[in-house]
């Protein structure tokens, strides 16, 4: 059991450290250690896992509290969580704190300036993954367009935006 | 120097991203913070929230994760970020396990599969949204523009690698806004 523990707890401390741009990024090795290296489920399995982790509100990076689940109970889900978390959450933390302290600072504003494209491109740039990652189909595009330009233009809830999507998807898909 | 803007209490805080974690189906999780403490509440400016979107993606980590630790410290130190990011995880950590015990197959469940694939479709135009406004807000002049576009091209259709975009691009955006 604390074999099994030690393990989700070096695993996901690896992918958490690997994933810069996001959580997505470690997705692939992360099954790949699951299913293939550690045997802790089936392909099947971890399709299934994801598919409830994007069922769920919240991150999506919280595949790992299942994978931790999976492995090993309560406790490994409290284990793989932890670790997927912790040690960046703690690194983003005291980087803000350096950056707090200089709040007034010309040279903060000039860099708060000079990444505002390059934070604004990457969210652009993972819309546009994400829609070439969904298999064809002119439905999940037309939805994606819809929503966005709804959000852009109006005040409208999104978590009404969200149901409607939810709802297009199943009357075009049947 | 300015004086400081009102600070949100911690129970606030809490409460914001409790809510966050609540209502974020499909993922958008810095459109639904962005919209919550900026658009709504005016915790934070404009230009601060990029910047802390910024040190999010770029850190290893979940960046919608990152991005709540980030506010969270901001607004109320150490507890501040403890409040944020227990409060966006504690009802997302209860429904994935609870579901993770409840449902073995539940790709097999009818209607499951294009139901989640709308909401993730309407979450990605959430994300784009979230975009357009963000570069209303702090965007102008026409080389950051071009940069902004040139980075979305490089990973979202030529499929270049995350770093190494970065690498490049941010002293061109550093250069760009140069005082």
């Amino acid at each position: 059991m604390t074999g099994v523990l030690l393990k989700l707890a070096l695993l996901f401390l690896g992918l958490s450290l690997l994933a810069v741009g996001g959580g997505n990024s470690v997705i692939p090795a992360m099954q790949h250690a699951a299913v293939t290296t550690q045997g802790w489920m089936t392909d099947k399995d971890f399709l299934d896992l994801f598919a409830i982790s994007r069922l769920a509100p919240g991150p999506g990076s919280l595949i790992a509290s299942l994978v931790g689940q999976k492995a090993a109970g309560l406790t490994g889900a409290a284990v793989a969580t932890l670790a997927m978390y912790g040690p960046t959450c703690l690194l983003v933390h005291a980087a803000a704190r350096v950056w707090g302290r200089y709040r007034d600072a010309g040279w903060r504003v000039w860099v708060e300036r000079g990444l505002a494209p390059v934070s604004i491109g990457l969210i652009f740039a993972s819309a546009i993954a994400l829609m070439r990652g969904t298999e064809t189909g002119l439905a999940a595009p037309a939805i994606t367009a819809a929503a966005a330009i709804a959000l852009t233009l109006s005040e409208i809830h999104p978590l009404l935006v969200l149901a409607l999507g939810g709802l297009c998807g199943y009357l075009f898909r049947f | 120097m300015p004086a400081p803007a009102p600070k949100p209490s911690l129970r606030a805080i809490a409460w914001v991203f409790l809510a966050i974690g609540m209502q974020s189906f499909g993922g958008g999780m810095s459109a639904w913070i962005r919209r919550e403490v900026v658009h709504r509440r005016a915790w934070m400016g404009e230009r601060e929230f990029v910047g802390g979107l910024a040190l999010a993606q770029i850190a290893p980590g979940a960046n919608g994760v990152n991005l709540a630790v980030f506010v969270g410290t901001t607004l109320r130190g150490p507890a501040g970020a403890l409040a944020a990011l227990i409060g966006m995880l504690l009802v997302p950590v209860i429904a994935v396990l609870a579901m993770g015990a409840l449902f073995t197959e539940i790709r097999d469940i009818p209607g499951v599969e294009p139901v989640m694939t709308g909401i993730g479709a309407a979450a990605i135009g959430m994300n784009v949204a979230n975009g357009v406004r963000m570069m209303r807000k702090n965007i102008t002049g026409l080389w950051p523009y071009c940069l902004l576009a040139a980075i979305a091209a490089a990973i979202g259709l030529a499929g270049l690698p995350l770093v190494a975009v970065l690498i490049a691009a941010i002293p061109l955006g550093l250069w760009g806004a140069r005082p």
